[in-house]
Formats: structure tokens, C-alpha cells, sequence
């Protein structure tokens, strides 16, 4: 079973059985990137286009690197050292790009909406890797999937999400994938940042906005701290970054009103000693590197669906040849019997190292022909 | 030269018809209204009307025809052209050209290329303050006298309640109708669609509807104080156009008008990013759609206007927040007005022939327009309410194509258009739909 979608814009057109099969996809990549050799060769032939206009460290570096675990090909554009700085428009700079027949656009943008210009012409897949204050998707999923780990699911669990929300991509992925999976959302922040038109951004009562940021903190089993978004921001939205800190950076103290096992979130980069304290972002409920290296196997996840991906289970990360004969199983076909597809995603997943697959490797290929 | 408009249904407010009469039109003027069984006057041409409805010329308050200055988005020519295959027989050009049309020099070039095109009248309105900058007021007197008909710093609002107040006192003295674009810009900065669910879905600053509601306050209450007449552009708020009901309750020389894109389609229409869904003031919540809907039944609105605004589709083929605002409406006007007012029961014909023309000739003192009495100019629009068509922007006049009507098929049609006497457009469906084919 792939994504009903040939692209992944936002998770606001996912199904919650969408986002759940896209986390235990991310759960068995995630073992991949514990070995000792962490290349398999899945999307071998494929090309991999990440097209940012906007910085980046972690989302870029991320979606090179579950690429390259993938054996895909891919090549990095920022926007200061392609043809945008001599005025080529997007739609144009995208154009180009496809005529060179990539499989993938990964695309970092400050337009909301940029990607879905981009996937209205392309013939390759199109991820958002975060689009103006619009969507993020694979940050709410990687984020969805530190807190599975650390809490064992995500339905009914009380998370708060403090700062700047108006101006936040992320915010918004969240709280559409939260509330998809029923978890309660409380919003907190500066009356400036925080809109209470927000509640009726998801259906379902699931989405609050909190009148102070103790409020949402409350009783809460995960607390988003999100960034100070001074770029986005053309206006004073608040007086001061001292007085942000004092009133609405998460610190200990105000931590303490969360439950007592409570985990803390931050997308980064982090304003250390304005929206979160040192000692917080350092803490031992501090998930914060949790969230980057859960990245890395949500990006594979996604490429891998996207690309026509299977249902995998463990019997996948087996790194011996599997037994049975039956390899012609269609890696797509989420209805197979878990043993016939469990041996075709096998041979997918088995380390580059291991040898002796160029058989299935073929087959991989002749299967996944008319997938684009 | 004679011209009779034969078998048709003729509806003229002015003269409180409603019914089948003939017209004849004689020397570019309405010479008479005779019984459909009177007869064809000897030398006469005849246009058959049978099944269709002859009313006075359409005007279209507010239309941007970009020349001079950005020739490659319409001209004066090709706007004009659009204008009657949307059966409109007179266009309100604004002022907002490059260079602006803030003086005589300006205005007498847009009526001069309007001869020339042969088509729709093109009334020129003048800027309110010199090159629309609000600081300074324009030559109001200077361009009255070359042939404004209003004047309007459309697009960019004067900001200064100071400057507006001496520019609706200056105004006055000209007898000329100062048209507001209302926006607080304080308040819509970086804005590019409607504040509200949607624009905080889709990650798009937005503007407030109050934005529009405060300016329309401050003008209605400069309207008070200085007797000016005021005309609010393309309304769309619900707080506005209350605003504007009990500014006529008390008896305020105020009026408004709306455009066919703020009663058709709501904000929810920009979930895709189409920048053909990109507008100012932008597309509105339903309760703001449904506000105009009742100030069109209840006669707060005055006018319908389309606020006809080409761009290049290089240009809109930019990011949503990067694209400029504004979307082509001369040729879906009034097949939008059929089908969302007339066919639901919103307004009669008698009161849509009001609001695309007894009202904007009255509202900018068009003498001898708005009107089939005899001696009036011979503007003529011919409507079929019943025919069913479907605009293709690919076959437009325009020579632009920023529409999000494409494709879109109505019931009503303008089918042909008479200026002065001249037949300038007649609506052939085997034409359009020739050059539609791929």
C-alpha cells in the first residue's frame, strides 16, 4: 500500500489510517538506520530533487540522507546558487527540473502553496518540506512518531503547542495530524500570534486555544515549544524578546505544571533563552534529538511510499536471503498476504552489502515501471 | 440611418416599461417606442429581438483598461472590445494607468484611443490625489472639463481622513462623485486573501473585513460633513454594507456597488493556490457573500461593477503572495449575474437593468444614458436569460485570461450590443465555439 497521493503537500489531505501506516513505515526504516550499513537499495535509479528557497539544516540534510539510505540519487538547490538570483521564476525553475525527469521534488519554500504550483506541472512526486506558514508534513509526522515512542500511542494524549502559531507551518501540520490521531491540542501564546480562530481549523472540539500559556501547559502529556519566527514576522508582534522570555519561554517552572512524565518538543532551530530555557531544551524530558534522528526515517518512509511502497514487517529487516521462492508479489499491493509481500519488500530492504541481488533487483525494476 | 429592434421584451425602469414593444433607433438616438405590430419604418434596418430582452446599455462602473502604460495586459482597444461581448455598452476606465490619469493631458488620450477603438463608451475617471500618492489633490476642475465622470484613487486609498475631507470639498464643487476603494491598510498589510478560517488554514495573511468596514465608516461620516457625493467600489463586507444601509436611511448622498466574483464565489475558492482567485478587495466568508446577496434584494447596492482588472498570466503565474491582485470580469459579468440572482430569485430583470444601468448612469450623471426614452443615446444591450453557454477564456477579447470562471457554464447571456446606434456585438455561438476547439 502506498499514499492515495501521488504527492505529499500536506497532512491535511491524509487519512488518519494514512499517517499511521506512514509511522510504522517510519518505525521499521528507523532499524535501517541502526545498522552498521544503513544503505538499502529501494529507490536505486531514482532521483531526488531537495529545491530549497528558504534555509535549512535539519529538513535538507534529512531528506539528502533517507535518500541516499535509499540509493536514490539526489541533488541539493538552494536558492541562492540557482538561476532564482537571475530572476527565473519558480514555475520556470521547476520546468527546468522536470525536463531532467526526476522522480522526486522535495521543496522548501516561503510561498504557502508553492508545492501545489509545482505539482500542478510535474510529472514527479512532490513533497513539502515546509511551504510559507502553511504546512510542514514530515515534521508533524516525525514528530508524531517521537511521541508514539515515548508514550506508546497518540489518542487522547494532551498536548500543548506554545508560541509563535500564527506564523507556523509546523503548528498547523501538527495540529491537523494530532487531532486526526485524537489527541486533545491546546494552543498558547501571545494574543498576537495566537488567533482563537484556530479552534476551527479541525472539526471535533479536539483544538483549543488557551488564554495563557499555564493553561495549555496544564495537565499536559507533550509540550511543542515552537520558534520565534523573527524572518516571517514584518511587525512587532511582541514588545521584546526579553519580555517573550518572561512570559512565554517554557522554563522549568511552568514546565512543572505538565505531568510529571511529560516530554518536550522543539522543531529547532531553538532561540535558546527566548522561547525555551537551556535547561529545559537540555533536560531529560527533552526529546528534541529524538525528533531529528526520527526525521531521517520518516523521510524514508515517505520517499519509499511515495515511490510505490509495501506494507512492511519485521520479517523485512531480516538480513538473510528470505526462504520462499515467491518474489513476484507487487510491492504496491497492500492487500497481498503479509508473506508473499513481506519477501518482495525483503529483497527491497536488504543492505546493499549483502550481495547476491541482482535478480530481485531486476525484478524490483520491471515491477515498478509504470509507477510513474 | 434607422435600426428596429423588433419582437423584443423591452424593460427600461425609467420609464416604468416592462413588456414587448419595438425600438427604433435613429441617428445613434432612441427615435421611438412603437407596438411590436406597428410596422417597419421605411429604410429601416431590423435586428429580430423575438424571445429576448431589450434593455438600456449596460455601464460598467469600474473597469481597469490599463493604457497607457501596460499595453501588454489590455488596451484601451481590446477592453473596450471586451466590454460589449459582455454587453456592455459603456466602460468607467480607472485611473490607476502609468502615468496616472491625474490630469487632462491623460484623460483626453483615454478618450481619444476610445474613439478610435469604435467600440464600448470609455468614461474616463480622474485620480482623487496627483499620481493616486494621497498627499496632494489632483486637477479635479481641469479633468472634469476634459471628460471625467468621477474621480478614485482605486487601488491605493487616500489614507488621510485630512485629505479626503478636502478632496470630497473640492470635489463637490465639480458636482463630481468621489469613488472609494475602502481598505485601512494599516490593518491589511501583507495581506493577500480574506481573514479568517481559510486564510489561517492555508498559512496566507489575510485581510480583515474590518479594514473595509472602518474606511467605509470614515467616508460615510466625511460624506456628512461635507454633502459630497460618495460611491463605495466593489463592497464585500457585511459591516460595510450596513454601513452604507443606514448612511441611506439618513438620507447620506452615499452609494455602493459590487462585483459579480464577491456574490459568486466564496474565500474557501483559494484552497488550491490559484492566483485566479486573488483579488482586492479578495473573495469573502459566506456570511459576507450572503450579506451582499441580501443587500442586493433590499436595494442597499446600488450598482454592479466588475472591477475588470487584467494581468499578464507571467505575471500571475507567480506564487499566491507574489501575484497581483485582480482577475478579468467584463465577459462573465452578466452571465454571473443571471445565474446566481436573477435564476435564484435574488433581483428581477427590472432590478437588474437598475444595477448594471439606471444606477451607474444616475450615480456619475451619464446624461441620456440609462434610459430608452426617445432622444436618449442609442446604448442598447440585448440579454437571453435562457441561454445556456459556457465562457472559454481562451476565446476572450481581453487580452487577458486571469479569470476563475474559465470553462464555467451559465444560464443568460448578453447576445448583443448596441452603442450609439451601432450594432458592435452580436454573440455567435458557432464563432465562439470555433475558436474555442482545441
Amino acid at each position: 500500500m502506498g499514499l492515495a497521493s501521488k504527492h505529499l503537500l500536506g497532512i491535511s489531505e491524509l487519512t488518519s489510517a494514512e499517517i499511521v501506516h506512514v509511522l510504522d513505515t517510519a518505525e521499521t526504516f528507523r532499524a535501517i538506520s541502526q545498522r552498521e550499513i544503513k544503505k538499502v537499495p529501494t529507490l536505486r535509479g531514482r532521483t531526488v530533487i531537495n529545491l530549497f528557497f528558504e534555509a535549512s539544516t535539519r529538513t535538507r540534510t534529512s531528506f539528502e540522507l533517507a535518500g541516499k539510505r535509499l540509493s536514490a540519487d539526489t541533488i541539493n538547490i538552494s536558492a541562492s546558487t540557482s538561476s532564482v538570483t537571475k530572476g527565473e521564476t519558480l514555475l520556470d525553475t521547476a520546468r527546468n527540473l522536470e525536463a531532467m525527469s526526476p522522480d522526486f521534488i522535495v521543496i522548501r519554500h516561503p510561498s504557502a502553496g508553492a508545492p501545489h504550483a509545482l505539482a500542478r506541472i510535474c510529472r514527479a512526486a512532490v513533497i513539502n518540506a515546509g511551504d510559507g506558514a502553511h504546512e510542514h508534513p514530515t515534521q508533524a509526522l516525525l514528530d508524531a512518531m517521537t511521541i508514539r515512542q515515548h508514550k506508546g500511542r497518540v489518542e487522547n494524549l494532551r498536548v500543548a503547542i506554545i508560541g509563535d502559531i500564527l506564523h507556523s507551518r509546523v503548528a498547523r501540520s501538527n495540529m491537523h495530524l494530532l487531532t486526526k490521531l485524537g489527541a486533545q491540542v491546546s494552543l498558547a501564546g501571545p494574543g498576537t500570534l495566537v488567533p482563537a480562530e484556530f479552534e476551527e481549523l479541525v472539526a471535533g472540539g479536539n483544538l483549543r486555544v488557551a488564554s495563557r500559556i499555564e493553561e495549555a501547559i496544564e495537565g499536559a502529556d507533550v509540550v511543542m515549544v515552537l520558534r520565534i519566527q523573527r524572518e516571517r514576522q514584518d511587525a512587532a508582534f511582541f514588545p521584546s524578546l526579553r519580555e517573550y522570555a518572561v512570559h512565554y519561554g517554557l522554563n522549568l517552572k511552568r514546565l512543572s505544571g505538565a505531568q510529571p512524565d511529560a516530554i518536550v518538543m522543539h522543531p529547532g532551530p531553538m532561540n535558546r533563552g527566548i522561547e525555551i530555557a537551556s535547561d529545559v531544551a537540555d533536560g531529560s524530558r527533552s526529546l528534541i534529538l529524538d525528533q531529528v534522528s526520527n526525521g531521517l526515517a520518516v523521510r524514508m518512509a515517505v520517499l519509499y511510499l511515495l515511490a510505490g511502497g509495501s506494507v512492511l514487517n519485521q520479517n523485512m529487516l531480516s538480513q538473510t536471503k528470505p526462504e520462499t521462492a515467491n518474489t513476484t508479489a507487487d510491492p504496491r499491493a497492500g492487500a497481498t498476504p503479509a508473506v508473499t509481500s513481506s519477501n518482495s519488500a525483503a529483497e527491497q530492504l536488504e543492505p546493499v552489502a549483502a550481495g547476491g541481488q541482482a535478480g530481485a533487483e531486476q525484478k524490483r525494476r520491471v515491477k515498478t515501471a509504470d509507477s510513474n | 440611418m434607422k435600426l428596429l429592434i423588433a419582437n423584443g421584451y423591452l424593460i427600461d425602469p425609467t420609464q416604468g416599461l416592462n413588456g414587448g414593444k419595438n425600438l427604433l433607433i435613429e441617428d445613434g438616438r432612441v427615435a421611438a417606442l412603437v407596438a411590436h405590430n406597428d410596422g417597419v419604418p421605411e429604410g429601416a434596418e431590423v435586428f429580430d429581438a423575438t424571445g429576448l430582452v431589450v434593455a438600456p446599455g449596460f455601464i460598467d462602473m469600474h473597469t481597469h483598461l490599463r493604457e497607457p502604460g501596460q499595453e501588454y495586459k489590455e488596451t484601451i482597444e481590446t477592453g473596450a472590445q471586451a466590454a460589449v461581448a459582455g454587453g456592455w455598452t459603456s466602460v468607467c476606465a480607472m485611473p490607476n494607468t502609468d502615468p496616472v490619469n491625474d490630469n487632462p493631458a491623460v484623460t483626453r488620450f483615454i478618450i481619444e484611443q476610445a474613439e478610435r477603438a469604435r467600440a464600448a463608451n470609455v468614461f474616463p475617471v480622474g485620480a482623487i490625489t496627483k499620481n493616486s500618492e494621497g498627499v496632494e489633490l489632483a486637477e479635479m476642475g481641469e479633468m472634469r472639463r476634459a471628460g471625467v465622470v468621477a474621480v478614485s484613487d482605486d487601488g491605493r486609498p487616500v489614507p488621510s481622513a485630512g485629505v479626503m475631507r478636502r478632496a470630497l470639498e473640492y470635489a463637490r464643487g465639480f458636482d463630481l462623485p468621489v469613488v472609494d476603494h475602502c481598505e485601512d491598510r494599516s490593518l491589511t498589510a501583507g495581506g493577500v486573501m480574506h481573514e479568517g478560517n481559510w486564510s489561517l488554514r492555508l498559512g496566507l495573511r489575510g485581510h480583515p473585513a474590518l479594514a473595509e468596514e472602518m474606511d467605509a465608516l470614515r467616508d460615510i461620516a466625511l460624506a456628512e460633513l461635507t454633502g459630497a457625493r460618495v460611491h463605495l467600489a466593489h463592497v464585500s463586507t457585511r459591516g460595510a454594507l450596513a454601513a452604507v444601509r443606514r448612511a441611506k436611511e439618513r438620507g447620506l448622498n452615499v452609494t455602493c456597488e459590487v462585483t459579480p466574483h464577491h456574490f459568486t464565489l466564496e474565500d474557501e475558492a483559494v484552497r488550491d493556490y490559484d492566483t485566479n482567485t486573488k483579488m482586492c478587495p479578495p473573495l469573502r466568508s459566506r456570511e459576507h457573500l450572503e450579506a451582499i446577496i441580501e443587500a442586493l434584494a433590499d436595494g442597499t447596492i446600488d450598482a454592479i461593477a466588475t472591477d475588470h482588472a487584467p494581468h499578464h498570466a507571467d505575471e500571475k503565474a507567480l506564487e499566491y503572495d507574489q501575484a497581483p491582485f485582480g482577475i478579468t470580469g467584463l465577459e462573465t459579468a452578466v452571465g454571473l449575474a443571471f445565474e446566481r440572482l436573477v435564476h435564484r430569485g435574488v433581483v428581477g430583470l427590472e432590478r437588474l437593468v437598475e444595477l448594471c444601468s439606471v444606477n451607474p448612469a444616475k450615480i456619475f450623471s451619464l446624461a441620456n444614458r440609462g434610459t430608452l426614452r426617445p432622444g436618449a443615446h442609442a446604448d442598447v444591450t440585448i440579454l437571453d436569460p435562457e441561454h445556456v453557454w459556457t465562457f472559454k477564456a481562451s476565446a476572450s477579447k481581453s487580452k487577458s485570461r486571469n479569470t476563475p470562471f474559465d470553462n464555467r457554464t451559465m444560464r443568460g447571456a448578453p447576445v448583443a450590443t448596441i452603442v450609439s446606434g451601432r450594432l458592435v456585438y452580436r454573440r455567435d455561438e458557432t464563432a465562439v465555439a470555433a475558436a474555442s476547439r482545441p
